[in-house]
């Protein structure tokens, strides 16, 4: 207290510190941490009660939908993904910190895919099972699902960093985000369901994995500027 | 040399300017408040000092440099505490000021019970903040105050929901840190009990309003 100096600012702890408390913070919102898995659930009980229970139908429908339910389920988490940061001032106190903005923001998508990207791909065996996946497409499906919710998570974090600024981003929200994730989605499916045809599917999961290199690479760039903009009103 | 220098300075909202330019240097040890009345643009005017707003015109000077250019230096000894101080309901005083010191490079010498005592908080540290008053919520976020080493602080209406044995224990810390080379800046709407501060009058502006 007596010296007044500047800190020697470390970025490693500053990335850390943000990852860490990003992942309390979803540990204490149980609710909202479970909401994205309850409603990938809650799709996959009700499809067979809307289409048809037969198996052949169910199997031919299983690689799309899983794929399709799971890219809804992580937009439904992205709303909030700012939002709290935001209303009490912490997103300020981000920009404001002498650290990059986006290896912090990175800390934070990273947190946000740990708790909803990993958990869907982790509850995806049990879903091919109730939609009767065909044994070939287990791996490809998580596989893809776990390279694939990283892009989403990565992606998705650009579009909530837009609409954060907006009393109701969430509509717009969908709307910035969604043709961004037309690309995942199709390589995501189409590498389960070659697969599942008995093809290769390596091709797809290498486009795959490219796609969230560059999205690993430029998101957090795009996110602090969008934070920038969103901030500044 | 000025710490930081204000030239013509104004912030301005759809191209209208907010309060009449000032001219203002600001050196270190000095205890500046931002005065007027609601709506003339003090919270801006501190929110674009820091870079956080950048609808102004005018020119902003950081030790002579433009502020645009000395970024990093500038984030570095700059402490903000905003309207929102930037405390998270769902966690503890403790992790709070733990992410703080994180973000700002004070994790090793950060000690936080002895730091929550100072603002009277003794014995709250594992304490959720959704759980607090107001004014012991907004008194996590002073707790930084405690154990931020920045030569600048900007506090934007640090007195707002504390009792009157907190505004006093605050004004003496703002004080103390004066004495010690600190910078501070602050909005207020009631007066400081101690002397020697500066204080910036913004006055609205109105001329041309309608043209």
């Amino acid at each position: 207290m007596s010296n007044v100096s500047s800190n020697a600012p470390s970025l490693r702890v500053a990335i850390g510190a943000c990852f860490k408390r990003e992942l309390v913070v979803a540990f204490r919102h149980k609710g909202e941490l479970a909401n994205p898995l309850i409603f990938f659930l809650m799709v996959v009980i009700f499809l067979p009660l809307g289409i048809s229970p037969e198996k052949a139908v169910l199997a031919q429908l299983a690689p799309g939908m899983i794929w399709v339910i799971a890219l809804l389920a992580t937009l439904l988490s992205l709303d909030g993904l700012f939002r709290s940061d935001y209303d009490d001032g912490s997103l300020e106190q981000m920009l404001l910190s002498p650290h990059p903005l986006p290896w912090l923001v990175l800390a934070k998508i990273a947190a946000h895919w740990l708790v909803t990207g990993i958990p869907l791909m982790l509850l995806t065996p049990l879903l091919g099972i109730m939609l009767f996946l065909p044994t070939q497409g287990y791996l490809p499906m998580m596989l893809s699902l776990f390279i694939g919710t990283a892009s989403l998570s990565l992606i998705g974090s650009i579009g909530a960093a837009l609409t954060v600024g907006l009393r109701k981003g969430g509509l717009i929200l969908s709307l910035v985000v969604m043709p961004l994730y037309v690309p995942v989605l199709i390589f995501g499916a189409s590498a389960v369901n070659e697969a599942v045809d008995g093809f290769a599917f390596g091709g797809q999961i290498a486009v795959l994995a490219a796609m969230c290199l560059a999205a690993l690479v430029m998101a957090p760039f795009a996110v602090a500027g969008a934070l920038r903009i969103s901030v500044n009103s | 040399m000025a710490l930081l220098q204000l030239n013509k300075f104004t912030c301005t909202r759809d191209d209208e300017p907010l309060f009449v330019p000032i001219d203002v240097s600001i050196h270190a040890g000095q205890i500046v408040q931002v005065a007027g009345p609601n709506g003339a643009g003090k919270t801006t005017l501190l929110r674009s000092l820091c870079g956080l707003f950048d609808s102004y015109e005018g020119e902003i000077l950081w030790q002579d440099q433009p502020l645009a250019k000395a970024r990093f230096e500038f984030l570095s000894q700059l402490l903000y505490l905003g309207h929102q101080p930037g405390i998270k309901k769902s966690l503890t005083a403790r992790e709070n000021l733990q992410w703080f010191a994180g973000i700002k490079g004070a994790a090793q010498t950060l000690n936080v019970e002895g730091v929550l005592a100072k603002v009277g908080l003794a014995g709250y540290a594992d304490i959720p903040c959704h759980q607090m008053s107001a004014g012991q919520h907004r008194r996590v976020g002073l707790a930084r105050l405690h154990f931020d080493t920045s030569p600048l602080w900007v506090l934007d209406e640090p007195f707002t929901a504390i009792d009157k044995l907190g505004v006093e224990r605050l004004e003496s810390l703002i004080e103390a840190r004066a004495k010690a080379g600190g910078t501070i800046l602050l909005t207020t709407h009631q007066a400081l009990s101690f002397e020697g501060y500066t204080t910036i009058e913004l006055e609205k502006f109105s001329g041309g309003a309608n043209v």
